[in-house]
């Protein structure tokens, strides 16, 4: 089957690119394989005929959130050997999680239940994912959906409170009061004497400096 | 149907040598993957030389704008300048800075390049003219789209240079920035054609009245955000802050010489082809005619789509024209204080509206 190559491929891709996160050398490198771990994650996804999820994957994720996580990691200094200080010491709790999870994913993947969708339903060409998945989220499911985005709601307005910082004494534009502005706020347009008036008084005030030379 | 007049094609060219069955016994099992790659080249060659025209274009029409002739020492009228630019650019030699990540330094011109042409896969040029009928069509390019600033990071981070550095971060920031108001205009797009797939918003905007049933009547305001958005999204003038060459040089891509900064350039028109393209789709009625009467419908629907394109590419160069660079704080302004408040409510007067009788759309 050509749908089962392409998923052992990207499962590969998959599993080799979220262990180089964790091995690299370089955190930038290690940004950039989490980012191909979400890419072939997200082709997990489509092969599952689950188009929506895939594509909002790496629109957020891709997009959006690691294109700022890069961002950070370019501008900090970091140190990798200081990171890898004390791995021997932290060992045992890392592998304690590891064997956890994995053990928790085990009883969840081999339950009966999961093993009887293990394939996706065949659908009709004219089927749409999207409209599947908008249809279930704002009918049966509305109320946990409306408490997540609450949640994402309240974390962001937060965040912004505790990062918000007022400085004193900065000057700031304000654009509306720039647009505002009319001819007669900041010109004022006075009468020139004429041009050959002026010319001579200036003549004279030359020659008297040359005069002084 | 095209599909099969081209195999018939094939097959009396071949036959002409007596080889025919022989080739197909080979090519059979391969066909659905050949004739995709042919529909690839179709798309990839005419917007190859489109980007090399629209450059070109764009030096004449910067040059008539500021009365004076612009290229025209090479072939008639200028019309060999983008082939000898190209051919120069070819030649050059590929200079990698010492103490640059040579990997990302070599993969991101290339990265940049394929997102901006895997975005084609979905648009429309006609009602059967589409490479991929994808379902998810308008999620899909907002994601490839997303990507592209991947390019220009990688590109910016890995020239170690403070000035590619430079660059590389505003156009992070501004990208990002200006994404969420692109979308934003789009969800409006989606609702009022209540589908993802490209071609059944297009479809959606056809109701016998021409130019009367297009988006950009309803939509307006999200059609000139949209526009806005998209020449931000490009990093062209008046928002190529990730450039400045008054300030940061040539910001990501200083240290880049011949192929390299080629395939940037390649990327950037083929960027601003493509959101051209989208404009068209979305708000001006994609291969439709302006009016729906018998000379204007007759002719094909291709015609149309590229000259809607041509209109909105020369929007790309009068603004180029015509605006100075912002500065890095007014272009953050209006893309969250003005863009983002304006298109959420935007969507749900769209929202509102279309439950009222008087959505005629």
């Amino acid at each position: 089957m050509n749908i089962e190559i392409l998923f052992y491929l990207f499962a590969a891709m998959t599993i080799f690119a979220a262990l180089r996160v964790i091995t690299a050398r370089n955190p930038l490198h290690a940004v950039l394989f989490l980012v191909l771990t979400f890419v072939s994650c997200a082709g997990i996804w489509m092969l599952l005929e689950a188009e929506f999820l895939a594509l909002t994957l790496v629109l957020v994720y891709v997009g959006a959130v690691m294109v700022l996580f890069l961002f950070v990691v370019m501008m900090l200094d970091i140190n990798i050997e200081q990171l890898r200080h004390g791995f021997l010491r932290w060992l045992p709790v890392g592998l304690l999680l590891a064997g956890l999870i994995g053990v928790q994913m085990v009883w969840v993947l081999g339950a009966p239940e999961i093993n009887a969708g293990r394939y996706p339903a065949v659908h009709s060409a004219d089927y749409s994912n999207t409209k599947e998945l908008g249809r279930l989220i704002y009918t049966d499911y509305v109320y946990p959906f409306e408490l997540a985005a609450v949640v994402l709601l309240v974390a962001m307005v937060a965040a912004i409170a505790l990062t918000l910082r007022r400085r004193r004494g900065t000057r700031r534009q304000d654009i509306s009061k720039q647009i505002k502005v009319s001819k007669k706020d900041r010109l004022r347009i006075v009468s020139v004497p004429s041009a050959r008036a002026a010319g001579a008084a200036q003549n004279v005030v030359e020659s008297g400096e040359h005069a002084a030379d | 149907m095209m599909e099969a007049q081209i195999l018939q094609f094939f097959q009396w060219f071949w036959n002409l040598f007596g080889l025919w069955d022989l080739l197909w016994g080979f090519i059979k099992p391969a066909w659905p993957l050949i004739w995709t790659v042919i529909k690839i080249v179709a798309i990839i060659a005419p917007l190859m030389i489109g980007v090399a025209y629209l450059t070109l274009t764009e030096r004449k029409v910067l040059g008539f704008m500021q009365i004076r002739p612009g290229p025209n020492r090479v072939g008639y009228w200028g019309l060999l300048q983008p082939i000898v630019d190209g051919v120069k650019l070819l030649f050059k030699e590929i200079i990698i800075p010492t103490g640059a990540n040579k990997f990302l330094f070599i993969m991101a011109p290339a990265l940049s390049l394929a997102v901006a042409l895997a975005a084609w896969a979905v648009v429309p040029f006609g009602d059967t003219l589409i490479l991929a009928n994808v379902n998810a069509g308008l999620l899909y390019l907002l994601s490839l789209t997303s990507l592209g600033v991947y390019g220009i990071i990688i590109a910016g981070w890995s020239s170690n240079s403070k000035y590619s550095f430079l660059g590389a971060m505003r156009s992070a920031a501004q990208m990002v920035s200006y994404e969420l108001a692109m979308g934003f205009a789009l969800v409006c797009v989606l609702l009022a054609a209540q589908s993802l797939n490209l071609g059944d918003i297009v479809r959606g905007q056809q109701n016998g009245y021409g130019l009367l049933g297009w988006y950009f009547i309803p939509l307006f305001p999200m059609f000139v955000v949209y526009f806005i958005a998209g020449v931000a999204e490009t990093n062209r003038s008046p928002f190529d802050l990730s450039e400045g060459e008054s300030e940061i040089v040539a910001g990501f891509h200083v240290e880049y010489s011949g192929m390299g900064f080629a395939m940037f350039f390649l990327a950037e028109y083929a960027n601003m082809i493509l959101i051209a393209a989208l404009a068209t789709v979305f708000f001006l009625g994609g291969w439709l005619p302006p009016l729906d009467i018998a000379p204007f419908n007759k002719i094909p629907g291709l015609f149309w789509m590229i000259g809607k394109m041509f209109i909105m590419l020369f929007l790309f160069l009068w603004f180029r024209a015509s605006f100075p660079r912002y500065r890095y704080d007014q272009l953050m302004r209006l893309g969250w204080k003005v863009f983002i408040p304006l298109t959420l409510v935007w969507v749900v007067v769209v929202a509102t509206w279309m439950q009222t009788p008087y959505w005629l759309w």
